[in-house]
């Protein structure tokens, strides 16, 4: 041994320790966080530093726009006449009512609260998987709510003195056109699609034509023709509110979209579940409504929630034949001399924007929430 | 020529497995099909004696698959009779509803409806079809699951099941409707060869208890013990049939016996 080593002069075994080397670094904790995201690389760090300066760029003047500078208070445009770099919220908290309930009279004005109520409580216990009478739900929120809905809104019965739908407008009539737009459009883009793939001709040919002639026009011709041209081909003396009319365009445009929503699901079902319910004897109906739709449906709930989004912010477009939802009614305002200022008209639509967004972004949230909830469980 | 084995844990008697009945349960009578142009059945005949199992063997695309599909509607033949426990098969959507409710079907993959439990997957049909009160629709459910030893999973979805497990329940679900005849659709097919011996041992136990069966199967061993009658069938037609024994100790036909060569080592 010795010999070897003598002759070879060489070692196989270490006999001084290893410089101890730094631990890695680390990876959990904001500054590792930080490191690992935004400064991974010299061109990360840059983009991260140009991406702060951005941001800071655009958010700065925002925030001192909408809160810094804003002018919060005051009962007419000597407020915020003076205050051309700020926001003026004292215009929309002056005219929120406005806002909410268009020209719906003062003195009725419990009436839509009555109808927010109701509304809240048909959609929440919906919306929350766990909540039970799922069945009863339905009928509340498909059937008795909207036509206690009507009767409540339009009175001229039961004591309630009428109230024209030439009045309603505000957020209450944005709420209004997208709910019947999209209690409609569900059940009727079911139908549509259902149609589309059916066997019978008849059905087919008139299913593609609804979908393809609604789906290939905007919404404004669609509105405009139930608007304008559709009491022309009515008898004389036959009359159909402009309001019904438009509910009527929103819903058969939102019908046209949801049915191909639907379709998409529905040809993601596999065969076998088509077979496998065949087999033991459902007829189509039960085996659509047991099998193949609960299935269908859930494949494409973001598909149906992003149509509802398009469709909320859709509603916007009936000012077209002189309907006043949210957007109209805040922008008739800005040509009220009480508060027509430099600063109105960009305060006005932030506000507007900012209730879009509320609904818009609740939505899709509760989209991802049901998502999350669905794929758990049962994946097959 | 060796003979397949069958490796199930119930010892079958062959005399169990006699027929005696004068009963026809299906009928084909010249059943012809096409996809296009293409002839996928051509001239089919066959009767099916009630309480027969038959197997139906065959190299694949040999339109086996689609004969025992057209004795429950799921295809249309476009010639000849098909008569399934007396009511003729046409294009009347209820005859062909009637057919169903008394034919079970079990499929290569399952086709269970995974957004309902074992249990609603069972009950369902009974519910819907039958109108059977849930109570009832759900014992009677339970019976299944415990004859193909699965009533422990009645809970779950069929995700969390094992395919074995999962084909015990679509055994069970269609047996819940108390069919007169069980069509089985390459059931072992899909299935881990570990799985392939539980899903045999319920047919067995269903053949021994005398349910008409038609199986679509490669299981050669299930064939020898279990059925009166094997169909090699080759190009959409019937080449051979023949008694079990027969059939494999001396096919008649070149294809039959090249067949048998290549699925038998």
């Amino acid at each position: 041994m010795s010999d070897i080593q003598s002759q070879t002069d060489v070692f196989f075994i270490r006999r001084q320790m290893a410089e101890t080397l730094p631990p890695p670094r680390r990876t959990s904790g904001p500054i590792g966080w930080a490191r690992a995201n935004l400064f991974g690389s010299a061109a990360d760090a840059l983009l991260t530093i140009i991406g702060i300066v951005i941001a800071v760029a655009v958010l700065v003047p925002l925030v001192e726009w909408a809160f810094v500078n804003a002018t919060w208070t005051g009962d007419n445009r000597e407020a915020c006449a003076a205050n051309t770099i700020g926001a003026c919220w004292a215009f929309v908290r002056a005219n929120l009512g406005q806002f909410i309930y268009g020209r719906y009279p003062d003195p009725e004005r419990w009436r839509v609260n009555v109808f927010f109520v109701l509304m809240a409580a048909g959609i929440i216990p919906l919306a929350i998987p766990s909540a039970p009478f799922k069945g009863l739900n339905l009928l509340y929120v498909f059937i008795i709510f909207p036509v206690v809905s009507g009767f409540l809104l339009l009175g001229g019965a039961l004591g309630l003195p009428e109230v024209e739908t030439a009045l309603w407008g505000g957020l209450f009539l944005t709420l209004v056109v997208s709910y019947v737009g999209m209690a409609l459009s569900l059940p009727f883009g079911i139908l549509l699609a259902l149609g589309r793939r059916s066997d019978m001709p008849a059905v087919h040919y008139v299913s593609v034509f609804i979908i393809e002639v609604c789906r290939g026009v905007p919404l404004i011709t669609v509105l405009f023709m139930a608007g304008i041209l559709l009491p022309l081909f009515f008898p004389t003396g036959v009359n159909f509110d402009k309001l019904l009319r438009a509910l009527f365009g929103v819903s058969l445009f939102a019908s046209a979209y949801m049915a191909e929503v639907i379709r998409g699901g529905l040809q993601a079902v596999p065969k076998g579940q088509y077979e496998g319910a065949k087999a033991l004897g459902l007829g189509y109906w039960q085996m659509t409504r047991l099998i193949i739709l609960p299935q269908a449906i859930k494949i494409v709930i973001p598909g149906i929630v992003n149509t509802f989004i398009g469709l909320f912010k859709d509603t916007s477009l009936v000012y077209i034949i002189s309907i006043f939802e949210l957007l109209s009614t805040v922008r008739n305002s800005f040509s009220n001399p009480d508060w027509a200022t430099s600063t109105t008209p960009a305060s006005g639509l932030a506000f507007a924007a900012i209730v879009f967004w509320i609904f818009c972004f609740g939505m899709s949230q509760y989209s991802r929430f049901i998502e999350r909830r669905l794929n758990t469980g049962h994946r097959r | 020529m060796t003979l397949p084995e069958l490796a199930t844990e119930t010892p079958l008697d062959r005399s169990q497995l006699k027929v005696s009945s004068s009963e026809v349960a299906v009928d084909m009578v010249g059943v012809n099909k096409w996809y296009g142009d293409f002839h996928v059945l051509k001239d089919i005949n066959l009767r099916v004696m009630r309480g027969e199992r038959i197997v139906i063997a065959g190299p694949s695309g040999s339109g086996k698959s689609t004969m025992i599909r057209c004795i429950n509607g799921l295809e249309e033949h476009q010639k000849g009779r098909i008569v399934v426990d007396d009511i003729e098969l046409t294009d009347d959507l209820k005859r062909i509803d009637e057919v169903r409710r008394e034919v079970g079907m079990v499929f290569q993959h399952f086709n269970l409806f995974p957004h309902l439990t074992i249990l609603e997957n069972c009950t369902l049909a009974p519910i819907w079809v039958r109108k059977m009160p849930k109570k009832e629709a759900e014992d009677v459910a339970m019976q299944y699951l415990e004859r193909v030893k699965i009533p422990e999973q009645a809970n779950k979805y069929p995700g969390q099941l094992s395919g074995g497990q999962q084909q015990r329940v679509a055994i069970a679900r269609a047996l819940c409707m108390n069919p007169r005849i069980m069509l089985f659709d390459e059931p072992t097919s899909a299935l881990d060869p570990e799985m392939i011996k539980e899903v045999l041992d319920v047919m067995v136990n269903l053949a021994a208890s005398g349910m008409t069966m038609i199986c679509v199967t490669h299981e050669m061993g299930f064939a020898r013990q279990v059925a009166n009658r094997v169909i090699f069938m080759d190009a959409g037609q019937i080449i051979e049939q023949n008694e079990p024994e027969e059939f494999f100790l001396h096919p008649q036909h070149e294809r039959t016996k090249l067949f048998l060569s290549q699925i038998l080592h």
